[in-house]
């Protein structure tokens, strides 16, 4: 399950200020097989969530991962924060491998418990020391999609943002404390920040809400913030506040952004780069300009296509793809976009395509790419 | 507010109040608009702006402390305000129905979808029988796009974009010739979201619905409607043709919130947001609601509420600063 599958391979090379390189990613969930299975030694089934994932992210970067429900955006991100341990693949976080970080130096190496679910891992000692799964969290932080929920609807906003410090036993003494707490949500926006530190949330509004999230991601000053819809539950209104927001942090701090939507829409007006992806791998990846300006997989255009424009003159044809993603579990034969794919041929059944280079960093996995591209870019 | 054609339905001076501890909140005040018969209207706002209250209150479905204080809703030509419960109970869901929204999370888990569809149907004397609508639900579940032979499978066995149909099926159960559908695709991905939008267009085409698309996605709206009524803090903002709210918008406010979008074909200009809350509804400012957090206020603003006024034929417009720029 290594080198022998086609695993994409992101072109841009990691470059010497790339703060994330993910290689040939894979998460499989074993399905339980039952009593009769197991008796009869039926073959294990397996959901395929993530299949064969590799992109790098720049220092200051803001890549999008785009793509619908169930194709594994999510669970990509959660292997990235080590909540969702790594079937196969590695990760990279400033240059160290942190695939199978464990929880406490010392304790079991994850990848023997791994091992013991019972699906094939690559077992590979790879643990740095001095680094666990903890440390590597103060660098990684992550915003969920619903404010409503991901708040302590009993914590201030104080107590909310100042338990990430706590947890790492950082600032210990009351001011300092304070004063970070007070910074972090002045950059998320909340100004001035005394205002808001004895309030609880029901008290904010959605926006503020997610504010907060994002000061309580800040506030453990992260190279790397994973943001997982964050504007979704958001009225119109004010996601462009909140993406405004994020691409301030970017330009600030310097903070690296992985953007995961199902929107193209909000996903086009501030990322760099788009990965799209389709059951578990990424179909395409390129600059956003390029990729929406010239989007070169059939699935990416179909995407494209539904996103609604706030413009009754430019009604177009939707490319409505039929049914949802299929189930992860039983993948179809070759492309794995065939079965909804509007332009499939035969050939589409026997070749499982992986990403091809078409310059500047824009890559499709398509048989049907134009030909006379593929000459030019060679 | 007149028309060529007679309405469908047609709202004139509605409001609306709760009546709470911390107070009256004036959620609709005023609204007055028309739908014709297989015409895709647009409500729009932003969350707590009145559009749901509106339109339970065209149901008559308004939680216990929900009171219409005036106004007329005719539904082709009859008051439905001056129904009792037990004619107003005969007319909902067969003349008037409505998809709830987030309603797809709210189907009884532990009972098939097609025996919910049948309730329905029972319940407006549609079927003798949960049992006898058996044939109808497999009709309606057709007509939706989902396969008959999965009337006897339970919520979880759908995906969300299934249970969206289910519901929009149920909401078609007695052949309504209204149909308010209540942010039916905001929790749903953009494919799923394309495909909700193309069966309600095509319902609409093939039954000759009329259908009140009420969200707060301004690109949703200019995808499927023909007229779009723009509301703020309760009252009608601006109420034209869907290409005039997006080409020409005359209200600040329908100008801020069309900046507010991201929009793929025009992928340089910033998004901006709308600085500022929506007013709280039970402590309105004295003059225009939305004066606060609008870039074009003057003095008169904040005394005097603006009327709502007909700017052009099929236009209507609440705003001071319209007539004076003549724009």
């Amino acid at each position: 399950m290594s080198a022998a599958l086609p695993a994409g391979d992101a072109g841009i090379r990691p470059a010497a200020d790339t703060v994330l390189e993910v290689e040939g990613l894979f998460k499989h969930f074993p399905l339980p097989r039952g009593l009769l299975g197991a008796l009869l030694g039926r073959p294990g089934r397996v959901v395929h969530a993530v299949d064969g994932v590799s992109f790098t992210l720049a220092r200051g970067e803001i890549l999008a991962l785009v793509g619908e429900s169930g194709c594994g955006k999510t669970t990509t991100a959660l292997a990235l924060m080590g909540l969702q341990p790594a079937s196969a693949g590695s990760i990279r976080f400033n240059g160290q491998d942190v695939t199978h970080l464990s929880e406490h130096p010392g304790g079991v190496p994850r990848a023997m418990v791994a091992a013991l679910d019972g699906a094939a891992y690559r077992r590979e000692p790879s643990v740095a020391p001095a680094l666990t799964l903890k440390r590597l969290r103060r660098q990684i932080q992550m915003v969920f999609q619903d404010p409503y929920e991901s708040l302590n609807p009993r914590a201030t906003v104080y107590e909310a943002v100042a338990e990430p410090l706590e947890v790492h036993g950082l600032e210990q003494d009351r001011e300092s404390r304070l004063n970070r707490v007070r910074g972090a949500l002045e950059d998320a926006g909340l100004k001035p920040a005394q205002a808001y530190l004895n309030r609880l949330p029901h008290e904010l509004s959605g926006g503020q809400r997610q504010r907060v999230v994002i000061a309580g991601a800040l506030v453990l000053e992260p190279s790397l913030l994973i943001a997982d819809e964050p504007v979704s539950m958001l009225d119109v209104s004010i996601r462009a506040e909140l993406l405004n927001l994020l691409d301030e942090l970017r330009s600030r701090r310097g903070i690296s952004i992985l953007y995961i939507t199902h929107d193209l829409g909000t996903a086009a007006c501030f990322t760099d780069r788009i990965a799209v992806m389709y059951l578990g791998r990424i179909v395409e990846i390129g600059p956003t300009r390029r990729v929406l300006a010239d989007p070169q997989h059939p699935y990416t255009r179909a995407l494209l296509s539904v996103v609604p424009v706030p413009n009754p003159r430019l009604r177009r044809t939707r490319q409505i793809l039929g049914g949802e993603t299929p189930n992860p579990i039983d993948l179809p034969r070759g492309c794995r976009f065939r079965p909804r794919c509007p332009v499939a041929v035969e050939r589409c059944a026997e070749v499982d395509p992986s990403l091809t280079p078409l310059g500047d960093g824009h890559e499709a996995a398509c048989l049907l790419l134009d030909g006379a591209r593929l000459l030019n870019s060679a | 507010m007149e028309r060529a054609e007679t309405p469908l339905l047609e709202v004139r001076h509605l409001s609306t109040n709760f009546v709470t501890d911390e107070g009256v909140f004036r959620a609709v005040e005023d609204l007055s608009f028309q739908l014709r018969r297989g015409e895709f209207l647009g409500l729009v706002g932003e969350s707590g702006c009145g559009k749901t209250t509106a339109m339970l209150s065209v149901l008559r479905l308004l939680p216990a402390a929900g009171r219409i204080v005036s106004g007329e809703v005719l539904l082709e030509g009859e008051d439905i305000l001056k129904l009792d419960a037990a004619e107003m109970r005969r007319m909902r869901w067969r003349k008037m129905s409505i998809i709830f929204q987030g309603a797809m999370n709210a189907l009884n888990p532990v009972r098939n979808v097609g025996d919910q569809i049948a309730e329905a149907l029972v319940l407006h004397d549609m079927a003798p029988s949960r049992r006898r609508a058996a044939a109808r639900v497999g009709e309606l579940l057709e007509l939706v796009g989902i396969d008959a032979d999965r009337a006897d499978q339970f919520p979880h066995q759908y995906s969300g974009g299934m249970r969206q149909r289910a519901m929009i099926a149920m909401a078609l159960a007695c052949s309504p010739q209204v149909v308010i559908a209540d942010e039916p695709t905001t929790a749903l991905d953009v494919m799923i979201q394309a495909q909700i939008l193309e069966l309600l267009e095509r319902l609409q085409r093939e039954l000759g619905l009329s259908v009140i698309l009420v969200t707060h996605d301004l690109s949703v709206v200019a995808e499927v409607c023909h007229d779009v009524l723009v509301m703020y803090g309760g009252v009608l903002a601006e109420y034209a043709t869907v290409d005039e709210i997006y080409n020409e918008p005359l209200h600040p406010y329908t100008r801020l919130l069309l900046e507010a979008f991201p929009d793929l074909s025009r992928p340089d200009e910033r998004m901006i947001s709308i600085p500022g809350q929506p007013p709280r509804l039970n402590d309105l400012p004295a003059g225009c609601r939305f004066a606060p957090r609008c870039p074009m206020v003057i003095d008169r603003c904040r005394i005097e509420p603006p009327p709502v006024r007909q700017v052009r034929p099929g236009r209507w417009a609440t705003c001071h600063r319209i007539d004076e720029a003549g724009t």
